[in-house]
C-alpha cells in the first residue's frame, strides 16, 4: 500500500490512529480527579507534540542516516518561522502560503549552510553548524532587527494588512486555513471528561503524517541506503567511485526543510516568532529528542519529541503542594522526607530529570526508547521460544570488516 | 593609539578565560581523545566554589549586644561571623574580603576530585565509543551539573566582589605617557590576566620539565607504546583530567568578580571555547592559548564604535566568522598537528 511494505504500512496506520485519536488518548483522566494534571490533551501541547515531531523526524534524516551531528538545527526552524511570519504579515493570513514560504526559505538557507559545513565531518561539522546557528541568532537579535523584530520578535499587529485578506481597519488578523480559524475548537463533554478537537492541531497532524510518510519512503529508498553507507564507511564509498557530498547535502537540505516546515507550523499556530527559537539550546533540544527516542529509527524521534514536550509541560507544573497531596497518606515525617527526595527532580527541576534520563539512554541504550522497547519485547518472546535466540543473533550480526 | 591599546586590554580578560578553558579542553582531548562538552560546567562549578567558600566563611551566629534593646524591649542581637571569634575582628574582615582569592586553595582539591570522579565514573567507559556518543553523554552531564547548581544556588546571578584592594581602576594612560583617563582598566582584570598567564605557564612547565609531564607527552604522542613500556598511562591520564578540571575551575573562581556567576555561565563559555579549540587546532596546547587570546582581542576590536558603524553587529559574530573561515581554509586550525582529527 502507498509504496510501503506491510510492516511500514502498519506503522504508518498506527501513527495515523494515534494522532487522529490523540485528544482521547492524551486525556485519560477525568477532569475532576487528582490525576487530571497528567492530561496532555489540550490543543497547545498537542500541536507542540506533532510540530516538534516533524522537527525531530527531519533531524533524524540527517543524524540518524548519515551520522552527521548538527548542533545548529534550530536555525532552520527559526528562519522558516520568520519566512512564514512575513508571508502572513504581507501576503495572506492563510497558513498554506506561509508554511510553503517557511519551507522554501529554510531550504535555501540549508543549501548555503550545508554547502559550507559539509566540507568537514565529525566534531568540526558540529562546530560549524553551531557557529552558523549562533551567528543567525546573534544577527536576528541585533542587526537584523528591522526584519526580525529583535528581542521582541514578530507578531501580527493591527497595522498589518495582508494583500489577500480583507481586514477591517484596525482588525488584528488571525491565522486561518481557507477561512477556518486555527484556534477553532470543538469540545465534547463525555461524563467527567472534556475532549477538545482543535483545527490547528489536526492541520499540523496532517502535515506530520505526510512528513512521516515521506521519511519512511526516504528510509526505504536507494537514496536512504546511500546515506547509511555514508554513516558506516565514507572512505569505502569513495573507493567504489561514489561522491558522498551530493547525498549528504541533499539529506542536509531535506532535514532543513523539515525544520522549516516545523517553524512555519509553529507560526501558523501561535502567529509569533522570536530569536530565542534559534538559540543553541533549542538545537540541543532536538538532539535530545532524537537520541532519546532512538536515532536512525522511524518512530523514535516522534516518541522522543513527545516525551520531552510532555515533561516540559506536565512534569514542570508539579509543585510542592501537589506532592504533599499525593503523599498525604504517609506519616508526616516520612512524607516530608520523600518529598525532599523527589522535589529536585520535578517542577522547575525537570531539566535535571531530563539530563539524567538522557545520560542513561546514551550510556545503556544507544538505540533510545525504541531499542528499549525492542529489548523488553525480546525478553518476553525469548521466554516463550528459546529457539528464537539464534535467529536474533543471526539477524544482528554485522558483516566482518 | 589609545583606543587600540584599550581594546587590546579589554580583549585580554575574556581572552584569558577562553584560553584557560580551551587549554583544559585540549588537555583532555589530547590525552584521552575525548570531546568534553561538560567542560563549561566545570568552569561554572569553579565559580560556585568561590560562592560556596565566601558563604562558608561568613557563616554567622547571633550574639546579644550589651546594653541595647530592640523596639519590643528584648535584648538586641547582631549576627557575628564565626570567623571573628577565631581570628579576631580585623583578621576576620580581611579573610572575608579576600574570599575569592582564597577560594583558589579551596577549588583546586575540589575540582581535581570532581575531575577524577568524572573520568573514572563516566568518561572511562566512552573511550571506545564514537565521538558523537562522547559529545552526547558529556552534554547530558553538563545539563545535570547545571541543574544541580541551579537547585542549590537558585537561578539568579550571585554577586561575588573582588577584595577591596583591587576594586579601583588603573590609569594606563598616565603611566604610559598618554593623556590621563584615556586608558582606564580595572585592577581585577589585570589580576585575572596575570593569573591566567601564571596558570598557563605552570601547565606548560609541568608538562615540559617534570618526568610526569614527559610521560604524559609521550602518552599523547603514542599511548600504546608507552603502555607497552610498563607505564600505567591510564592513571596519569586520569590525573591530567583532574588537572584540566582544576584549570577550568580556577578560571571560573577568578572570573566571579568580573561576571556574577549564574548556573548557565558555563554553557555560554563552552560554545565559544569549542570554537577557540577548533581555531587553535584540535590537540595543540599552544594553539588553544594563542587562539583564546587572539579571539578575545578580535572580539573586543569588533565591538569598537568605529567598526560597528561600518559593519553593525560584527562584535556578535566575529568569533564564529573567524572559526568558519579558519575551518574551511586551514582544516587543522592555526597550530594543529598533522593527522589529528583532520577529516
Amino acid at each position: 500500500m502507498l509504496g510501503l511494505n506491510k510492516k511500514d504500512f502498519r506503522l504508518l496506520m498506527i501513527v495515523l490512529g494515534l494522532t487522529m485519536l490523540a485528544p482521547f488518548i492524551l486525556n485519560p483522566f477525568p477532569s475532576s480527579s487528582g490525576l487530571a494534571q497528567f492530561n496532555a490533551g489540550y490543543p497547545d501541547l498537542m500541536q507542540r507534540f506533532v510540530i516538534f515531531g516533524i522537527f525531530a523526524i527531519g533531524f533524524n534524516i540527517l543524524f540518524g542516516l548519515t551520522g552527521y551531528l548538527s548542533f545548529g538545527h534550530a536555525a532552520f526552524l527559526g528562519v522558516g518561522s520568520y519566512g512564514a511570519m512575513w508571508m502572513m504579515k504581507l501576503f495572506s493570513l492563510n497558513v498554506i502560503p506561509a508554511i510553503i514560504m517557511g519551507v522554501i526559505v529554510a531550504g535555501i538557507f540549508a543549501v548555503a549552510v550545508g554547502y559550507v559545513s559539509l566540507r568537514r565531518s565529525g566534531i568540526y561539522f558540529s562546530i560549524l553548524t553551531l557557529a552558523f546557528a549562533q551567528m543567525s541568532y546573534a544577527l536576528a537579535y541585533s542587526v537584523l532587527t528591522p526584519i526580525t523584530g529583535g528581542e521582541t520578535g514578530l507578531q501580527i499587529k493591527s497595522t498589518d494588512s495582508p494583500l489577500l485578506s480583507n481586514l477591517a481597519e484596525g482588525e488584528i488578523g488571525r491565522a486561518n486555513l481557507f477561512g477556518m480559524d486555527m484556534r477553532a475548537s470543538y469540545e465534547m463533554a463525555v461524563g467527567d471528561w472534556l475532549f477538545t478537537f482543535n483545527a490547528g492541531y489536526y492541520i499540523a497532524a496532517v502535515f506530520m503524517l505526510i512528513s512521516f510518510y515521506l521519511a519512511i519512503r526516504i528510509f526505504r529508498s536507494p537514496f536512504g541506503t546511500m546515506l547509511r553507507a555514508v554513516k558506516s564507511n565514507q572512505t569505502r564509498m569513495y573507493y567504489t567511485g561514489l561522491n558522498a557530498r551530493p547525498y549528504t547535502l541533499a539529506a542536509f537540505v531535506i532535514s532543513g526543510m523539515y525544520a522549516g516546515l516545523a517553524g512555519g507550523l509553529l507560526v501558523a499556530m501561535d502567529t509569533q516568532v522570536g530569536p530565542e527559537r534559534m538559540f543553541w539550546t533549542a538545537s540541543g533540544e532536538v538532539v535530545l529528542m532524537t537520541i532519546l527516542g532512538g536515532a536512525g529509527t522511524l518512530i523514535g524521534p516522534v516518541l522522543g519529541a513527545g516525551a520531552i514536550k510532555y515533561m516540559e509541560n506536565i512534569l514542570s507544573k508539579i509543585n510542592k503542594d501537589i506532592l504533599h497531596q499525593w503523599f498525604a497518606f504517609l506519616p508526616d515525617g516520612l512524607e516530608d522526607f520523600i518529598i525532599t527526595l523527589v522535589y529536585p527532580f520535578i517542577g522547575k527541576g525537570w531539566h535535571l530529570t531530563l539530563g539524567l534520563i538522557f545520560m542513561a539512554v546514551v550510556i545503556f541504550l544507544p538505540g533510545g526508547l525504541v531499542e528499549g522497547g525492542q529489548r523488553i519485547k525480546r525478553l518476553f518472546s525469548r521466554k516463550k521460544k528459546p529457539g528464537d535466540d539464534e535467529a536474533d543473533k543471526a539477524s544482528q550480526s554485522t558483516p566482518a570488516e | 593609539m589609545e583606543a587600540i591599546i584599550l581594546q587590546i586590554l579589554n580583549g585580554l580578560d575574556k581572552g584569558s578565560a577562553y584560553a584557560l578553558i580551551a587549554l583544559g579542553l585540549t588537555l583532555i582531548f589530547g590525552t584521552l581523545g575525548v570531546v568534553n562538552f561538560a567542560h563549561g560546567a566545570l568552569f561554572m562549578i569553579g565559580a560556585f566554589c568561590a560562592v560556596t567558600l565566601s558563604r562558608l566563611i561568613s557563616l554567622s551566629h547571633e550574639v546579644a549586644v550589651e546594653g541595647k534593646v530592640d523596639f519590643l524591649g528584648n535584648p538586641a542581637t547582631e549576627s557575628v561571623p564565626y570567623i571573628y571569634d577565631w581570628f579576631g575582628r580585623a583578621t576576620g574582615d580581611a579573610i572575608i574580603d579576600w574570599a575569592v582569592p582564597l577560594s583558589i586553595l579551596f577549588a583546586i582539591p575540589v575540582m581535581m576530585l570532581i575531575g577524577v570522579i568524572m573520568e573514572r565514573g563516566l568518561i572511562k567507559h566512552f573511550y571506545n565509543r564514537p565521538h558523537a556518543d562522547q559529545i552526547l553523554v558529556t552534554f547530558g552531564l553538563a545539563i545535570v551539573l547545571q541543574e544541580i547548581i541551579k537547585y542549590y544556588y537558585g537561578a539568579n546571578p550571585i554577586p561575588t566582589p573582588a577584595p577591596d584592594a583591587f576594586r579601583g581602576s588603573f590609569d594606563f594612560g598616565a603611566a604610559m605617557g598618554f593623556d590621563p583617563n584615556t586608558i582606564i582598566y580595572p585592577y581585577w582584570r589585570l589580576v585575572y590576566f596575570a593569573f591566567a598567564a601564571v596558570i598557563i605557564g605552570a601547565v606548560f612547565a609541568f608538562l615540559q620539565f617534570t618526568t610526569f609531564g614527559m610521560v604524559v607527552r609521550a602518552g599523547m604522542a603514542d599511548r600504546e607504546t608507552v603502555g607497552l613500556l610498563g607505564i600505567n598511562i591510564d592513571r596519569r591520564f586520569t590525573i591530567m583530567f583532574g588537572l584540566a578540571a582544576a584549570v577550568a575551575g580556577l578560571a571560573g573562581v577568578m572570573y566571579t568578580p568580573i561576571n556574577s556567576p549564574n548556573y548557565h555561565m558555563g554553557m555560554d563559555f563552552l560554545v565559544l571555547s569549542f570554537v577557540v579549540v577548533v581555531v587553535g587546532g584540535m590537540g595543540s596546547l599552544p594553539g588553544a592559548v594563542l587562539a583564546g587570546f587572539l579571539l578575545g582581542i578580535l572580539e573586543s576590536f569588533a565591538s569598537m564604535g568605529a567598526v560597528l558603524e561600518v559593519l553593525p553587529g560584527l562584535n556578535q559574530i566575529i568569533i564564529y566568522l573567524v572559526a568558519i573561515i579558519i575551518l574551511l581554509t586551514r582544516p587543522r586550525g592555526l597550530m594543529g598537528r598533522k593527522g589529528v582529527m583532520e577529516d
